[in-house]
């Protein structure tokens, strides 16, 4: 049933023997202890769990082990220590995104993914991007002006 | 150089630790030797428990039940009442009523001995909806008229003026249950140290959760720690609801001895935890023969589910809101919280007041329709102004700015020119709203039952911590309370720090709730801080207190409800405007629009935040939060795929301004806001969606399949 499953986790090497069944999402909590991605669903509809997966946005709690052999993951983990994610970080922090906060690393993620492949979005574009990341604190007005504030802010980071 | 306003954003407290994913939850934390649980629950919604059948228990797994409630222990869990039990014992009122707490190292084993456990019934007949609990069927099981309370108040005599009147006009507005989907589900930690019981829990009300199970455990408040956790949203889901946890987790720990979690998965959230009363507000108004409104008699019926919990006191706020902010000549309103066998209702944002706010507001627009005018030019003539006389006998004591807030929601709307360019049945419309919300607890409550004490300690090392019992649910009260402290102390914002409170550290600063932090809370610490700073150069630690103290001069009497039901309220101003495809009934909001009387903002960004996510937790309620129970299966849309909350493309970017109007008594002139905030957008959606179909709505959630009925059928 266990299998050795192979990838990069925030630029690092590692290698987890488990049921390749097993949830992504519980991998990286439980046996990595990396708590900052978050469950608040568990059926793919809320973006809480959402990490990078070789650069696209994926919800953690619909991705079995099996699919992440030989991928690269990014969690908020490893944004946090990027320029682009300290830039997200802030802008979150001044624009008033953060409420609660039980959304708010899975947005940084959808934001991450966002300006990665649109780095001057416009505000439709915007709630399109975090459409898939449901807050139930904040309306979204606060991190949609939080995303295009870090758009302009890191000018050249994306 | 002048001081900058109290209002100017700062970066909140809590932002960065939570945007870079470093803030812990309570799931987030592992305790040496932890243990998992299950809820076992009731699977039918009335009728006695004939047996039990388990599954062989491996080494190291229990199943707890009301057996296991320590000696000289009470089957109860005390909120407002001692009527809610922590373990179903003999019969069950509801489906999802505690049975038992399955506990054991993994999880996986615990689900499968769930599922292997066998309850028999004898079922008996059930009432879900009002009108079934109305009418006792199956039989009372609440006294003997299924009746948790039954109380009326007038102002004149209704009967003369419904008697004399030239016409009166009858009307019928319900709202439905609503889901608070804090986006982190229920979550609690229990475990002793040494003689004393810990429990870590996501929660609004330390307070509460000790005092709920003190008598469970048999035990003084003293051996009884709780420790809120970081609280991932909250809304009033967990206000009294993590009671439910912590009673059988402690009876668990006590029998056990090693610390024990329970995390609800968002399954359990949304089927099993407490919802927003459902509601049947009926009206019948007396109008003259010019169209001027006499009087109202109105009948608010508010469905509580099987234990009363806090729907007495979610009722009275109802009854007290039900004329909204229009002074009418004469009225009665009497209110009921109907016993039935659904889960418990409990505390939601506006507790009680957004129900009957939406159904004078529907209401009004309905009168207007009959005299011909437009909903606007009625309400206006009825706007509370201070000194007005309240359904309560007692008086308006703010100046009301309800007119300067009307014209800058026009401005910025356009309200005017579109109310008259859309005509009815276009498939366009805009509708307006207009609401309040009473400050901080009814009454006298504060003075009578909270009674709220803080306190404020400049440790050795010059930082002064702030030791309330008041929470962070994600409303920004850290920042607020930090704000208010620093800035009277003259001190940098980071040598005043919060952290989550422990009760056996803290004072008792009350709930949690009614929006009460910022202004009742606020203005303690204020007080103490003030104190301190006269103290300030004193060596070593101080410690200053500050304790509740009522202004003088606001009568009210808690036996008879008469006289200032509150002392101060904040209000509102909003209006939405939409589009209705003509097939599909999908309504599109174009645009939203309001204004706020918070009496001076102690964080502009802050109470932005507020503004932005109640309106929008308000328009989902309205539009597409459709939540049924059945009989059978209880409540039917449990997860996030079926229970529709809004998403960032649901509705358009808002425009939200506020009035500059300090409230005396408040810290820095600010009033309470974070549940006015929720009080009116929902009413302003109806409105406008009225209008564009021309088709008058009496009841919420409204989503497309439900318009489309409504619009075949007539009202
Ligand atoms: S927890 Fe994965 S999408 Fe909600
Ligand atoms: S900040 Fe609470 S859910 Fe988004």
């Amino acid at each position: 049933m266990v299998r050795e499953i192979q990838f990069r986790l925030n630029g690092k090497d590692v290698s987890v023997i488990c049921d390749p069944l097993k949830r992504l999402l519980d991998v990286l909590r439980e046996d990595l202890g990396m708590v900052g991605t978050k469950e608040a669903c568990g059926e793919g509809e809320c973006g809480a769990c959402s990490v990078l997966r070789d650069g696209a946005i994926v919800t953690t709690c619909m991705i079995p082990m099996g699919a992440v052999q030989g991928c690269e993951i990014t969690t908020i983990e490893g944004l946090r220590e990027t320029e682009r994610g300290k830039c997200l970080i802030e802008a979150f922090a001044d624009g008033g995104a953060v409420q609660c906060g039980f959304c708010i690393p899975g947005m940084v993620i959808a934001a991450e993914s966002l300006l990665a492949s649109n780095p001057h979005p416009t505000n439709e574009q915007i709630r399109h991007g975090i459409s898939g990341n449901l807050c139930r604190c904040t309306g979204y007005d606060l991190i949609v002006d939080s995303i295009r504030l870090a758009s302009e802010r890191g000018n050249g980071l994306w | 150089m002048r001081e900058t306003p109290i209002g100017t954003p700062i970066r909140r407290l809590d932002a960065i630790s939570k945007a870079s994913g470093t803030q812990m939850y309570l799931s987030d934390y592992r305790f040496d030797g932890m243990l998992y649980s299950r809820m076992v629950r009731s699977t039918v919604a009335r009728g006695r428990i004939a047996a039990i059948n388990m599954p062989p228990l491996p080494d190291g797994y229990y199943f707890i039940t009301h057996k296991d409630i320590p000696e000289g222990g009470v089957n109860e869990l005390y909120m407002i009442k001692k009527d809610y039990r922590c373990f179903a014992e003999g019969d069950v009122r509801y489906i999802g009523e505690t049975i038992g707490l399955l506990v054991g190292p993994d999880r996986g084993v615990l689900l499968d001995l769930e599922q292997g456990i066998v309850i028999e019934y004898e079922e008996g007949v059930p009432s879900i909806s009002i009108e079934e609990g109305l009418a006792c069927k199956g039989g009372p099981f609440v006294g003997d008229r299924n009746l948790f309370c039954d109380f009326t108040i007038d102002k004149g005599n209704i009967d003369e003026v419904l008697a004399k009147a030239y016409r009166v006009v009858e009307d019928e507005i319900n709202t439905g249950w609503q889901e608070h989907v804090h986006l982190e589900t229920n979550a609690a930690v229990a475990e002793k140290e040494g003689d004393k019981f810990i429990i870590n829990i996501s929660c609004q009300c330390p307070f509460y959760v000790r005092k709920s199970v003190a008598g469970l455990m048999n035990r003084p408040f003293e051996d009884i720690i709780v420790r809120q956790t970081t609280t991932g949203g909250a809304f009033g889901g967990k206000e009294h609801f993590p009671d439910i946890l912590a009673g059988p987790l402690l009876v668990a720990v006590n029998k056990i001895g090693k610390p024990i979690q329970l995390v609800f998965d968002r399954h359990e959230d949304g089927a099993f935890s407490v919802k927003r009363h459902p509601s049947r507000t009926r009206f019948k108004t007396a109008l003259d023969k010019d169209g001027n409104i006499l009087g109202m008699d109105i009948d608010v019926v508010y469905n509580a589910g099987a234990y009363e919990s806090c729907s007495y006191v979610v009722l009275q706020r109802g009854v007290f809101h039900a004329a909204g902010v229009y002074t009418i000549p004469v009225t009665r309103v009497r209110g009921r919280a109907v016993a039935t066998n659904t889960f418990p209702s409990d505390a939601f944002r506006g507790f009680g007041a957004p129900q009957t706010l939406f159904a004078i507001e529907v209401h009004m627009c309905h009168l207007a329709n009959e005299l011909g005018i437009d909903p606007l030019e009625l309400k206006k003539r009825y706007f509370n102004k201070k000194g007005d006389i309240t359904v309560t006998n007692g008086h308006i004591n703010d100046t009301v700015v309800l007119s300067e807030m009307l014209q800058q929601v026009m401005e910025a709307s356009g309200y005017a020119q579109k109310a008259a360019t859309y005509k009815p049945g276009s498939g366009k419309g805009i509708g307006i709203s207009f609401y309040n919300h009473g400050g901080a607890f009814t009454g006298n409550g504060e003075q009578m039952i909270i009674k709220a004490k803080a306190k404020l300690h400049r440790r050795a090392d010059g930082i002064v911590a702030i030791l309330v019992g008041s929470t962070e649910m994600g409303q920004g009260l850290q920042t607020a309370l930090a704000k208010i402290v620093a800035r009277v102390l003259d001190v940098d914002q980071d040598r005043v720090v919060y952290d989550n409170p422990d009760t056996s550290c803290v004072a008792d600063s009350g709930p949690t709730v009614a929006s009460r932090s910022t202004m009742i809370v606020g203005k303690l610490l204020e007080r103490a801080a003030l104190e301190m700073k006269e103290r300030w150069e004193e060596p070593g630690e101080i410690i200053t207190q500050a304790e509740y103290q009522h202004p003088e001069g606001y009568p009210w009497d808690q036996s008879t409800f008469q006289g200032d039901a509150y002392i101060t309220y904040g209000w509102g101003v909003c209006a939405v405007e939409v589009e209705v495809d003509p097939l599909t009934r999908e309504v599109i909001t174009k645009g939203v629009w309001s204004s706020h009387d918070v009496g001076v903002p102690i964080d502009e960004l802050v109470v932005k935040g507020q503004i932005h996510g109640g309106i929008i937790q308000s328009l989902g309620y309205a539009a597409m939060e459709k939540l049924e129970n059945t009989a059978k299966k209880g409540f039917k849309q449990v997860g996030l795929s079926d229970y529709i909350i809004p998403t960032s493309m649901d509705f358009p970017a808002q425009t939200a301004t506020l009035v500059h109007n300090p409230y005396p008594y408040g810290p820095f002139g600010a009033k309470g806001m974070g549940e006015l905030v929720f009080n009116g957008a929902s009413a302003a959606f109806i409105d406008a969606v009225s209008r564009a179909v021309d088709t008058e709505i009496r009841s919420i959630p409204i989503p497309p399949e439900t318009l489309t009925e409504l619009m075949k059928h007539g009202a």
